[in-house]
């Protein structure tokens, strides 16, 4: 590296390296595109630029500010208590119920939000994407790692929450990283996929709310992975089957990672981190086949 | 490929297709693309090959085509032509923004574009969280960006809105922060395009400055402008760029005098058919005319005459039209705007009858130098642009005359407007 460390300029993926400049070479791209970690590592101070904006803004000029964060999982777990465990009389094993909702609805709120904000981020930024080059990719991650900070609150609220009923973490707490990133992986993959294709079809617009409802009803959010897992075994058919949606891997071992109930669902994490590393390749290929073209069709 | 150490930017056969549509690729909804694709296969499995691709090239446009050109380290290169020439497309091309459709272009270097002053700014943020941001965006380091910071807030002279959000800022601080910002980029190969068509002369001057400072540094320099007089200062040479082809290339006088001989040809050969317009159409300008008050036709007008700008307009709508707003400007022969006269400034708007209509503007005491003016036009019906000729109308030839009533000739420098005033 000529440069010194101190700027490390953007650096284009098809760089060869020769004599005291750097050369680039532009053309029509062919085929499937690589991934330019390369080119990543370079921008990575613009990608925490963008984290930091989204993180800003997001609670701007809101009166309550921060306190939103909080705000929505905490209603909706007194609605879910009182309409599925009251009403219809969900149950949750040893936790009670508020806080078994709570420990799923954290990882959840990161899901859903992650995946809507991302989804959109690059229509949204077509300001950006028209008038300056850097990896579009930044976009929808920012997007999506906006929503850890988000996580971490409520993460220490879950925590105090736990403690104050008499909960605490035990061992399982090793398995949050892993429970993180599955989820990480997951929200980035949905991201990546749907804000690419929403540049070409605004279809995605409407599809993206409708998504995400059916996949809180689809994940052990509302109820636990073993009423799903026992029907399946019941059926004959594996209970990891329904690892394959890797939402259940998050939410499941978020929850078991923090409020021990039980054996940890291996299986079921181990099925969905499979799941969320062909969804990401998968959603890459795509990001990076349509990436070419955003700038004239967004 | 030859290795010159000393060339920064080469490219080869670049050229960029769009297709036409609403959004420049036309599809998108799902929908349209099960329609497209069904059409396409049904079309392929009736009708020969050929037709397919018939269909392809009039749905498409090259909006740059066949581009050779090489620029050496620490040229200064102007970038001129007409509205939708190419130009903004090749400097999209060469700051990797848009991909071309053929061709390879080479850097050699660190790029840096300023295709808009201000990107990514964010209202709700704070004017030194922008810098960050801004900075961040046209590629800066976050130490870079604080080594320059002082620098930065010294130019924008934002003083003490530093801890405002920008949406509280004036349209001058905020330009005058956000150009600070890209000023404060220091590539080895700079893309500009027309930013300084925005803020106070005063601050455009400054920007100019920078602009030269930053030439002589020895950096690559691309600088796409209408304002012909900041491209003959700034750059050496110059590239004219028309129908998406590099028509002219060589020493940036040569190339300016080229640009503006082409357009006067054009507009001496009046409005045509070719002409190239944008607008709904109902109401269009068939040509331009200059009359004494005599109704005369007046090929040269004198400075300080009474003079009576005719515009002869086609109302193809099949019924009168009613509130008709129609605006001519005036511009120096190197593209510098003087002014913009509406209808509707003067408090009228005009009814257009069916066919072909004269309408006319008095001018007392035409307060031009003498010197070539370019005219242009917009017919505007109910708040809707009717007619715009992307080019202009024509012509105004202006020679010396009485403007003073005294006599005396006026200044001879190339100042192109006349003010007379009563001195004690």
């Amino acid at each position: 590296m000529v440069d010194a460390p101190l700027q490390p300029s953007p650096v284009p993926d098809a760089v060869a390296e020769t004599g005291p400049r750097r050369r680039v070479v532009i053309k029509a791209s062919t085929g499937l595109a690589g991934v330019g970690l390369r080119e990543l590592a370079a921008y990575r101070e613009l990608l925490f630029f963008l984290i930091w904006r989204d993180i800003k803004v997001r609670y701007k000029q809101t009166v309550l500010g921060m306190l939103w964060v909080l705000l929505q999982p905490i209603v909706t777990m007194l609605v879910f208590t009182v309409v599925f465990h009251r009403l219809v009389g969900v149950e949750s094993g040893a936790v009670a119920y508020p806080v078994f909702s709570l420990a799923g609805l954290l990882p959840w709120t990161f899901f859903s939000q992650g995946l809507t904000q991302a989804s959109s981020s690059l229509v949204n930024s077509s300001h950006l994407v028209t008038k300056v080059y850097f990896p579009r990719v930044l976009i929808p991650a920012a997007a999506v790692l906006a929503g850890l900070a988000d996580l971490l609150v409520c993460l220490v609220f879950l925590i105090t929450i736990g403690f104050a009923v008499g909960i605490r973490p035990t061992a399982t707490v090793v398995l949050l990283p892993w429970a993180l990133l599955l989820g990480l992986a997951t929200t980035l993959a949905g991201g990546l996929l749907l804000s690419a294709l929403n540049v070409r079809y605004r279809d995605i617009r409407y599809l993206v709310p409708f998504a995400v409802q059916l996949l809180l009803f689809t994940s052990p959010v509302i109820y636990p992975a073993t009423d799903v897992t026992a029907g399946l075994e019941n059926a004959g058919l594996p209970g990891w089957l329904y690892g394959l949606n890797p939402v259940v891997g998050f939410v499941e071992g978020f929850r078991f990672s923090l409020i021990d109930d039980g054996p940890f669902p291996l299986d079921l994490v181990l099925a969905s981190s499979f799941a969320a590393c062909i969804a990401l390749g998968c959603g890459l290929l795509v990001f990076r086949r349509i990436e070419r073209e955003f700038a004239d069709i967004v | 490929m030859a290795e010159d150490p000393e060339i920064a930017i080469r490219a080869r056969g670049l050229g960029k297709r769009y297709r036409l549509g609403s959004s420049g690729f036309g599809l998108t909804t799902l929908r349209d693309t099960i329609a497209a694709t069904a059409s396409t296969v049904l079309r392929r499995s009736s009708a020969a090959g050929g037709d397919a691709s018939a269909r392809r090239s009039s749905d498409t446009f090259w909006a740059l085509q066949d581009v050779d050109v090489e620029i050496r380290r620490g040229e200064v290169v102007g970038i001129i032509g007409p509205n939708g020439a190419g130009k903004t497309t090749l400097l999209k091309i060469l700051s990797r923004i848009t991909e071309p459709t053929v061709g390879s272009v080479e850097l050699v270097g660190r790029v840096g574009s300023l295709l808009e002053v201000g990107t990514g700014f964010h209202p709700e943020l704070t004017g030194r969280e922008n810098i960050l941001l801004n900075g961040a965006i046209l590629g800066m380091s976050r130490a870079e960006i604080q080594r320059k910071f002082a620098a930065i807030v010294g130019f924008a002279e934002i003083g003490r809105f530093l801890d405002t959000p920008v949406k509280r800022y004036s349209s001058g601080m905020y330009v005058r922060l956000a150009f600070a910002v890209a000023a404060h980029l220091e590539p080895e190969i700079l893309l500009v395009d027309e930013v300084l068509a925005v803020g106070d002369i005063e601050f455009q001057r400054r920007c100019l400055g920078k602009m030269d400072e930053v030439a002589r540094g020895g950096r690559t320099v691309l600088f796409v402008s209408h304002n012909m007089a900041a491209v003959e200062n700034l750059c050496g040479r110059g590239l004219l760029i028309e129908h998406g082809r590099l028509v002219v290339d060589g020493p940036v006088s040569k190339v300016i005098e080229e640009y503006i001989g082409r357009q006067e040809d054009r507009l001496r050969g009046g409005l045509t058919g070719e002409t190239r317009r944008t607008g709904s159409g109902g109401v269009i300008f068939k040509s331009f005319s200059l009359e004494g008050t005599d109704r005369r036709p007046l090929p040269i007008a004198r400075s300080g005459q009474d003079v009576v700008l005719v515009f002869t307009v086609h109302n193809g709508t099949g019924r009168p039209q009613e509130h008709v707003d129609l605006g001519f400007s005036l511009f120096t022969s190197n593209g510098q705007p003087l002014t913009v006269l509406y209808a509707s400034y003067t408090g009228k708007l005009l009814t257009v009858d069916i066919g072909t209509v004269e309408i006319r503007c008095r001018i007392e005491r035409l307060p031009l130098a003498p010197g070539r003016y370019r005219v242009g036009g917009r017919v505007v019906v109910a708040g809707v642009e009717a007619d715009y000729p992307t080019d202009g109308l024509g012509l105004l030839e202006v020679e010396g005359g009485d403007f003073y009533g005294t006599g005396h000739a006026g200044f001879e420098g190339p100042t192109p407007f006349l003010v007379d005033g009563s001195w004690e």
